[in-house]
């Protein structure tokens, strides 16, 4: 029973990564320079990455809406959404970090990955430097915690 | 402001931003679980019982999809104009920024703020501030 369940997890998960990755390609999200034209207000304006966003919420919002409070999906698995609800130094740091980096190189994680499966040589330095910076912090997290541990 | 309506692409845009969201939708439905890209992608380095499989899946399922594409007979044309000091600079900042932020565009631009968490508002509003001012800097102040 449980190895059923475990099977479902991994398969929903396969799939909601494929449609996340065909819809980040199908809107120009892979291409840098249609990410960094939304970025550059300065120029001629590229609303596009808005209208994702706008789309991508306009559809996920009333489901969350509706199940919020739920406590287990529809495969039975705990809700394990996050429930942090203050605004700390760290959330701004870390998102203004990850905005500047963003705005170099116009790639964001779900992008990244994906431009990382066409071989691209840029985009293998980009990932490779991503989870490097995510090691780092892991590296940094895990010190902190020994230490007050 | 100019709206640059050459390369402005408001179909596809929709069209895969509606994907996303079903993406963003079906993970949590079914899984219960936020479809954050840096989260998932984090959580493999340093992982913990349980929490494997249903992360590589995903992440497998994402890069999938230019293969998808490439059967399908369509390339998917990945054009980065960075320098490469730029890209390990931007790479680095990315990573540890989101693992710090607890989130990125995915995990708080959509996700977040589709279950109005003030946190994913906040995040949002400031990494989408700090892009916009570096694009201002290194297009038209250090260009």
């Amino acid at each position: 029973m449980i190895r059923h369940t475990h099977w479902n997890e991994t398969l929903a998960s396969l799939a909601a990564g494929l449609i996340f990755g065909v819809g980040l390609v199908a809107s120009g999200m892979t291409q840098s320079e249609k990410v960094l034209a939304f970025l550059d207000l300065a120029s001629a304006w590229d609303p596009s990455l808005a209208f994702v966003m706008g789309a991508a919420l306009v559809v996920a919002f009333p489901w969350f809406a509706l199940s919020a409070g739920r406590a287990k999906s529809v495969l039975g698995l705990p809700m394990r959404l996050p429930s942090a609800r203050d605004i700390d130094r760290k959330l701004l740091a870390g998102a203004a970090a990850f905005g500047v980096g963003w705005g170099l190189v116009g790639l964001c994680p779900g992008p990244a990955l994906v431009a990382l499966a066409t071989g691209s040589p840029k985009a293998v330095l980009f990932a490779v430097a991503m989870l490097a910076g995510m090691g780092l912090y892991e590296a940094i997290v895990r010190k902190d915690e020994l230490k007050t541990a | 402001m100019a709206i640059d309506w050459t390369h402005f692409t408001p179909m596809s845009a929709l069209a895969g931003g509606a994907l996303i969201g079903i993406a963003a939708m079906l993970l949590a439905a079914l899984t219960g679980r936020i479809a954050g890209i840096s989260g998932i992608v984090g959580g493999l380095l340093r992982p913990h019982p349980g929490e494997i499989g249903w992360r590589v899946a995903f992440v497998v399922g994402l890069m999938s999809a230019p293969v998808l594409y490439a059967l399908l007979g369509d390339r998917v044309d990945v054009q980065i104009d960075a320098s490469n000091a730029m890209i390990v600079a931007g790479g680095l900042l990315v990573g540890v920024g989101t693992r710090l932020g607890s989130g990125c565009t995915s995990g708080h631009g959509v996700c977040g703020l589709a279950r109005r968490s003030p946190r994913s508002v906040a995040a949002t509003l400031t990494f989408m501030a700090a892009g916009f001012f570096t694009v201002f800097l290194s297009r038209h102040v250090f260009a």
